[in-house]
């Protein structure tokens, strides 16, 4: 598959599509993961600026979204400048997201009451363009409010990405929806490793990548983010990535 | 009262003599200090109140309810006990302020004549002869009034009775005659033909704005608010106020954060007379940009701050600092947006959660007491088997702050379930002691 992607003809095509949606000759810039098994499989080789990303959590975390905060607060920690964070009703815990890698200097917060507000603020924070990037929870992201956020993105070249995340379990169905964002993250816990002592080591995530634009989905069971917002591999990942799926089989049935 | 009688009666009683002149200019200052803080229409209504116009201008505190709390507070950290309340017509406002706020009411859109139907006589700002002479026909309330027939009223008492029990009402019109202090800052523009159009309006914004900041560079001023008065035909006032994080006399952004607001300019039949205020103005000097080819420029975020907090109210839009204590809820505060880096940060040597539930919220659980973790938790109907667990981390009451946290204790853990969900959980005591906590058991925040 690897090969096949990076032939001179799917190249050629790519540089035409891109034409096609106006982003110009020039390619975009990338954060990388710094996991080369993640950004392998992300086009450019990492997360792309200036676009629209979506994120959610799997299970109990589409409702509670604490995972998901953390993976954003990673994302958001490794890009320069201020942070925009909107939210309806604010249940951030800034000591948290500092151990995330976001210091509070860095986050501005918006407590826009419903949703609405907050994609609008959201729009409004992606204009600016001096922002390092935008993220807000919302539970809705209709396919109009997507694409104008994506294009807002595009202009400045501030990341966006959406924290989704929903009042109830049945709601989350919404995440199928379809949507004008780059890629879309679901991230869900993982019980974390065995330690020789009673204790919780450092927390495990399974990333799904379940859609990205001229890319390929794929999922990964890495270690959540430390202090600087890298997320961690886990050592039984050595044996290759075969051996954790087998493991992960094995915890969850 | 004779001032003997009055001392006997409290000893040690301070006595000044009145002076209606400067208690008015008093109130004149405090006047002037609202229309700075709080609304663009202020007036003083004496001889012991001020009235304020707070439509279009409550935005900035966070509604109706934060702006009174707001106003109260200040006053009182000022040393001046003040009563306010909110309704929809001066009359209702001036009696519900003096005979109902304790320390602050808000009446319901169009509730004026249920509130106000229990409140005394007294209350509808009449004469005191004529109060009195109601009172001996047997009217002893508001709500007395309302049903009687006016024709009668009006011949014994004289159109005065009547039109107070309009104003109150809303069935007539009230205007407010806005103090202005004599250097304020103001670019006007009366119209031959009202006009009303969304495009004409936003068009004069721009005039207006391009004259105010005319004025404003000639002083060396910014605007840290301005106020758009839209006189209608039918005489009412509409208000449009934003408020800014630092003075600016840019007038494109100056035009943008009023031209947001349009839309909640109501034209009526047509605006005769549009002005533009600036009731609170600051130095704005020149600065030099600095050179690209020696540092890189932070980016100027206070235009983004500016269109947020009118959009959600300036209370909405503010970063987090720590705070030293140990108590999580206690560990955080807010601060504004373009506050100074503090560079401050938390103790990290304790993981925290990313989430922190508005309170904690008690679970069910079976534990060994006292240091032990829970083997099961059940949560928002949910049981979960605890697979691993920290703690506990014991976090003390401030007895500095409140007596009542003598003993109060509180043993944090961070436990796993067996899906990998990882929460923080408390038990309210130290699990020994009956005295540090009820030893029940609360779920405080969610780990990623």
């Amino acid at each position: 598959m690897q090969e096949r992607a990076n032939t001179p003809a799917i190249a050629a095509l790519r540089r035409r599509i891109a034409q096609l949606e106006g982003d110009g000759p020039c390619s975009r810039e990338v954060l990388p993961f710094g996991i080369p098994q993640l950004d392998r499989k992300l086009p450019g080789g990492g997360l792309a600026l200036g676009c629209l990303h979506e994120v959610a959590g799997g299970g109990n975390g589409a409702v509670g979204g604490a995972a998901a905060a953390c993976f954003v607060a990673g994302i958001a920690a490794r890009t320069q400048g201020r942070v925009l964070w909107c939210v309806a009703q604010q249940d951030l815990f800034a000591p948290g997201l500092e151990q995330s890698g976001l210091p509070p200097d860095r986050v501005i917060h918006v407590e826009a009451g419903d949703d609405r507000s907050v994609l609008a603020c959201m729009e409004e924070g992606l204009r600016h363009g001096g922002l390092g990037a935008v993220v807000a929870d919302t539970a809705r992201l209709p396919m109009t409010a997507s694409r104008r956020l994506h294009l807002a993105a595009k202009e400045s070249g501030t990341i966006g990405i959406a924290l989704r995340r929903w009042r109830r379990q049945s709601e989350a169905s919404d995440f199928g929806q379809p949507t004008a964002a780059m890629t879309r993250w679901r991230i869900s816990v993982l019980p974390s490793a065995p330690l020789p002592v009673p204790g919780v080591a450092r927390p495990r995530w399974l990333i799904e990548l379940i859609r990205a634009r001229a890319g390929e989905s794929l999922d990964i069971e890495l270690e959540a983010c430390d202090g600087s917002g890298h997320l961690g591999l886990p050592a039984d990942m050595a044996d290759g990535p075969a051996a954790a799926e087998d493991r992960r089989r094995s915890v969850s049935g | 009262m004779p001032v003997t009688k009055a001392q006997a009666l409290v000893p040690g009683l301070t006595i000044a003599p009145a002076n209606p002149r400067a208690d008015a200019e008093g109130l004149e200052r405090l006047a002037l200090w609202v229309l700075q803080r709080f609304s663009p229409i202020v007036a003083v209504d004496g001889p012991d109140g001020i009235v304020i116009d707070s439509t279009g201008a409550d935005h900035l505190h966070g509604g109706e309810a934060a702006m009174l709390d707001a106003l109260v507070g200040r006053l009182t950290f000022a040393g001046v006990a003040a009563r306010a309340a909110v309704a929809d017509t001066w009359g209702a406002a001036h009696a519900l302020a003096r005979w109902r706020a304790d320390p602050v009411f808000i009446a319901a859109a169009g509730a004026a004549e249920t509130v106000l139907a229990p409140l005394p006589l007294e209350a509808l700002r009449l004469p005191p002869a004529l109060s009195a002479g109601l009172r001996e026909l047997g009217f002893a309330c508001i709500g007395d009034l309302i049903g009687q027939p006016r024709a009668p009223l009006t011949r014994r008492f004289g159109p005065e009775l009547c039109r107070r029990l309009d104003q109150a009402l809303g069935d007539a019109s009230e205007p407010i005659t806005p103090v202005r202090p004599d250097d304020m800052i103001e670019a006007r523009r009366s119209f031959a033909e009202p006009i009303a159009a969304a495009e004409t309006i936003a068009r004069y914004i721009g005039k207006l704005v391009d004259a105010l900041c005319g004025t404003l560079e000639e002083r060396g001023l910014g605007a840290r608010r301005l106020d758009l008065l839209c006189h209608r035909t039918d005489s009412r006032i509409q208000t449009v106020r934003i408020g800014l994080a630092r003075p600016v006399r840019d007038p494109k952004r100056l035009t943008r954060l009023l031209c947001d607001k349009i839309e909640t300019i109501d034209p009526g039949l047509g605006i005769e007379i549009m002005s533009l205020v600036a009731p609170l103005a600051e130095p704005l000097a020149a600065k030099q940009a600095p050179s690209s080819l020696i540092e890189t420029s932070e980016p100027d975020l206070s235009g983004l701050i500016d269109t947020l907090a009118n959009r959600v109210g300036a209370k909405a839009v503010y970063r987090f600092a720590p705070v030293p204590s140990d108590v999580p809820e206690r560990s955080v505060c807010r601060i504004p947006a373009l506050a100074e880096d503090t560079g401050a940060r938390w103790p990290d040597h304790w993981p925290r959660p990313s989430r922190l539930l508005p309170r904690p919220e008690p679970i069910e659980t079976m534990a060994l007491m006292p240091d032990h973790p829970p083997n099961w938790i059940s949560w928002r109907g949910i049981r979960r088997q605890v697979r691993r667990a920290d703690g506990p981390e014991r976090v003390f009451g401030e007895w500095w702050k409140r007596d009542a946290e003598l003993a109060a204790v509180r043993d944090y853990f961070r436990i796993e379930d067996e899906a990998g969900a990882r929460f923080w959980i408390f038990r309210s005591g130290d699990g020994e002691d009956a005295a540090t906590g009820s030893h029940r058991w609360f779920l405080h925040g969610v780990f990623g």
